[in-house]
């Protein structure tokens, strides 16, 4: 009895050593999402190819799942990621695009540059849209199914090996549905 | 010595001014200007991994510090604008998460812990003033007793 009453302390150390360890292996600037399960929000924006025209949450929606990517021309990271986007463009995957906190000039310069992938971009300059996404930052990517539910969200550039390990099997589940 | 605390005054006099660089807001009361003080350094900026609102910096914060300002305008209550962010960022953004059954370690692990230090030092000090109070003969079994009794014989015929 006494004996076991000695091994407390190292069960307790255990227990914390444990929490730390798991500690080691989290990304602290990964906070989570908390738009799972919940429809594109409302937005009237204007189109940034063609700023006339007010693109709304149905245009977004076009009856297959898509992804709906947060992006700027100040980001360093969206650039890198752009070739990636375009390449999924080409093969069929629907992309659409929030200007997100972004010159609407410098935005249409880029894409000519750069190649658009964008079945559709919207501009919002002063991130309303992302605040009612929970953007923080840029790139970001949601991940919508058919209907315009947010099934997924990455932050970061997404790349070769982030579609094939998370996005793709996630998108292929999605068009089978 | 003094040179250390002059260099003190400075940095300490530096951070004042960086903090009171902060884009400026218009109230309708001082009321409102101090629960948006209050609230902006509640929340906690989901970019930076360690500022509130009122002291990041960082665009988003901007962005947050302008929403808050905007709904504070619009006559909403505290709890409702700290809602409207959750809702939106999470509970990362409370530097108060809220009592529930994630959270219950968080909030009364210490004090199970102080608790658990407490009753074991009351156990040790209960045991020791036993042991000091007893009378000498009631320490030991008789067995002991006799085998003490014994030893001292041998050493002191």
């Amino acid at each position: 009895m006494r004996r076991a009453l000695l091994l407390i302390p190292l069960a307790i150390f255990l227990v914390v050593a444990g929490f730390l360890y798991k500690g080691l292996f989290l990304d602290p600037r990964d906070i989570g999402t908390t738009m799972i399960g919940k429809p594109l929000p409302a937005f009237s924006l204007p189109s940034l190819e063609n700023p006339e025209r007010t693109l709304g949450t149905a245009d977004f929606v076009p009856g297959e799942p898509a992804l709906v990517n947060v992006w700027a021309t100040w980001c360093p990271t969206c650039r890198a990621e752009h070739e990636m986007l375009n390449r999924l463009a080409e093969q069929g995957v629907a992309v659409y695009g929030i200007n997100y906190k972004d010159s609407g000039d410098a935005a249409r310069r880029w894409l000519n540059e750069l190649g658009n992938p964008y079945r559709l971009n919207v501009e919002d300059p002063r991130g309303e849209l992302g605040f009612d996404l929970g953007v923080y930052g840029a790139p970001e990517t949601f991940l919508i199914d058919r209907d315009g539910i947010i099934r997924h969200k990455y932050v970061g550039a997404i790349d070769e090996r982030v579609w094939r390990q998370q996005l793709a099997p996630l998108y292929q589940e999605l068009l089978e549905q | 010595m003094k040179r250390l605390l002059a260099v003190l005054f400075c940095s300490l006099a530096l951070g004042g001014f960086a903090q009171a660089a902060i884009d400026t807001y218009e109230f309708s009361s001082e009321a409102e200007r101090q629960r948006f003080r209050q609230l902006t350094s509640e929340l906690r900026c989901p970019k930076c991994q360690n500022q509130n609102i009122a002291d990041s910096d960082a665009p988003i914060a901007m962005d947050l510090r302008r929403e808050i300002h905007r709904m504070l305008e619009s006559g909403r209550s505290d709890d409702q604008i700290v809602e409207h962010l959750v809702d939106r960022y999470g509970d990362f953004v409370r530097y108060k998460p809220p009592v529930e059954l994630r959270t219950l370690l968080l909030w009364y692990g210490p004090w199970v812990l102080l608790g658990g230090g407490l009753l074991t030092l009351a156990v040790i000090v209960v045991r020791r003033r036993r042991v000091e109070n007893a009378p000498h003969n009631a320490l030991l079994s008789a067995e002991e007793q006799e085998r003490l009794s014994q030893l001292l014989d041998k050493k002191d015929p």
